[in-house]
């Protein structure tokens, strides 16, 4: 049932300090379907993308790489498969102990399969298909928001992914930036990348995706296309949308 | 306070002291697993190391100056003034050189280790590391545990020198000549105890370094989070570091 090229979690439980920020979940990424995670704010949208990678450890259920379980392996036993997936994290998460340049040639630089020569050209390809080519030698400190995310988008990149995650990768731009942004994302999901989403913003959500899955009170509520959570009659979604529409009329 | 509670500050306190010695074993093996991260070793060899000399040498002046001063008020009724280089080196080299630049350098550098960690922790920098496939055990913490390991041995050497030349610029105010300081020095110590003298900063730079490590990366919160971690790491490392001073001289005793 689970397709050979998809990531996904099955009752999977999660709690901390007894407090279950996940009950009984069940997700699953197609290969090709992109997909948005909505949910309030610390309804455990980040923790879910923290599960599907391995980060964190679930109490029960089980997390899967297509074929592979990876609930109860240890890190190094599924490092391999795990590089398939990118992840942009919230804040960026950008290496502040290196500048932009080694930042998005990290891996490269780690796996060493590369010359230098020819990491520093995936470097430049990569920062200037995110439009911040002149940022190279800066380090992160001096860079904005907006130019933070970028970076950090492009060494997701840099690591040729099939899967990227965007954790709220528009929250605090501006509208040119988060025009940019999705424009991005629409970008990489046209060169074949399948990208998962985790915003509150819904015009970002609903130019990126075609799947939407709802997060309340650590269960999944809802999962749909676009036509089917605006005609959805559950009381969270019809609210969480309802602010919304109203600011996208006046 | 009843029992429930107990039995889960018990539990808690287990449960980190299991963790603990489970990143020092992790730690341990990794030392001598490739690859290598030699840019990492020299960066942090340089900034753990190399910058805490100074204080180190503060440190060992004016102990060694303060020693010598309370030694001639206590050696002059006797006429021993002389042995006064012995008994600065005798302490110096087994007890106060090793320990307190363990403590100088478990409050400078044991609190920059926590603090760049935590705050690598609570950026999501360490997720991010682990994504792209790196052994954050193997690239943050192994770096960090060697150059303390090279580097707490030298700096205790130099404290303990420094310390005697601060005892002799005190002595040279009691007439003490330097052939006369350093005669007094053999007739008080005997080779193991310069062996004790490295021996002891190696097991302080473990404590130090796994210690900075182990709280950084179980950082949690946010700013106030990385300050909090920062204060337990020089804490629980200072006390370590006393406590096991007592039982290695106690080890060192046993096979005088
Ligand atoms: N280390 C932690 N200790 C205690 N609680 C935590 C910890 N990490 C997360 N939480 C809690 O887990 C819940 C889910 O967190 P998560 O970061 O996944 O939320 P989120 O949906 O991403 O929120 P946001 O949209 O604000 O980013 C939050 O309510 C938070 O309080
Ligand atoms: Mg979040």
């Amino acid at each position: 049932m689970t397709g050979s090229d998809s990531i996904g979690m099955e009752k999977l439980c999660y709690s901390i300090n007894n407090r279950a920020i996940l009950k009984d979940f069940d997700f699953l990424l197609e290969r090709g379907v992109n997909r948005t995670i909505l949910g309030v704010s610390g309804a455990g949208k980040t923790t879910i993308l923290k599960l599907l990678l391995g980060l964190l450890k679930p109490q029960s259920g089980r997390v899967f790489f297509g074929d592979l379980c990876i609930t109860g392996l240890r890190e190094s036993q599924y490092r391999e498969q795990r590089k398939r997936i990118a992840i942009v994290f919230q804040g960026g998460a950008l290496f502040d102990s290196m500048t932009v340049g080694e930042n998005v040639g990290y891996r490269l630089f780690e796996e060493g399969k590369l010359t230098q020569g020819e990491i520093e050209k995936v470097i430049c390809e990569k920062l200037s298909f995110v439009g911040v080519e002149r940022a190279i030698n800066l380090y992160p400190s001096e860079l904005s928001g907006g130019m933070k995310k970028r970076v950090a988008i492009a060494r997701a990149l840099a690591a040729n992914p099939d899967y990227i995650f965007f954790d709220e990768p528009t929250t605090g731009l501006d509208p040119i930036g988060v025009y940019n942004i999705c424009n991005l994302i629409q970008r990489l999901q046209a060169e074949g990348k399948t990208t998962l989403m985790v915003t509150h913003d819904l015009p970002t959500a609903f130019a990126t995706s075609e799947r939407f899955t709802f997060l309340h009170q650590a269960r999944l509520i809802f999962e749909g296309n676009e036509q089917e959570m605006r005609n959805s009659d559950i009381p969270e979604v019809r609210e969480f949308l309802h602010p919304t529409e109203q600011s996208l009329f006046v | 306070m009843n029992i429930a509670v107990i039995d889960k500050i018990l539990i808690r306190f287990f449960s980190e002291l299991q963790n603990y010695f489970a990143l020092a074993g992790q730690t341990l093996i990794r030392l001598f697993i490739r690859p290598f991260y030699y840019r990492e070793f020299a960066i942090q060899f340089d900034k753990l190391g190399f910058s805490s000399l100074f204080i180190c040498v503060l440190t060992g002046l004016f102990t060694g100056m303060v020693m010598a001063l309370q030694a001639l008020i206590q050696l002059k009724p006797f006429a021993a003034t002389s042995y006064v280089g012995g008994m600065v080196a005798a302490t110096m080299v087994k007890e106060l050189g090793p320990v307190l630049a363990s403590m100088m350098v478990a409050g400078r550098v044991g609190s920059a280790i926590t603090a760049e960690l935590g705050t690598m922790v609570v950026t999501e920098q360490v997720d991010a590391m682990r994504v792209e496939g790196t052994d954050i055990i193997k690239r943050l913490v192994v770096p960090r545990l060697l150059a303390l390991l090279l580097a707490l041995p030298l700096l205790t050497v130099v404290t303990d020198a420094i310390s005697l030349v601060g005892g002799y610029i005190m002595s040279a105010g009691y007439g003490i000549n330097p052939t006369m300081y350093i005669k007094g020095i053999p007739q008080f110590m005997v080779f193991q105890d310069l062996i004790e003298g490295v021996t002891k900063p190696l097991f302080f730079a473990l404590i130090v370094a796994m210690t900075g490590c182990y709280v950084g990366l179980n950082t949690k919160g946010g700013a106030e989070g990385v300050g909090a971690s920062a204060k337990q790491a020089v804490v629980l490392s200072s006390v370590m570091i006393l406590v096991t001073d007592f039982f290695l001289s106690k080890i060192f005793v046993a096979f005088r």
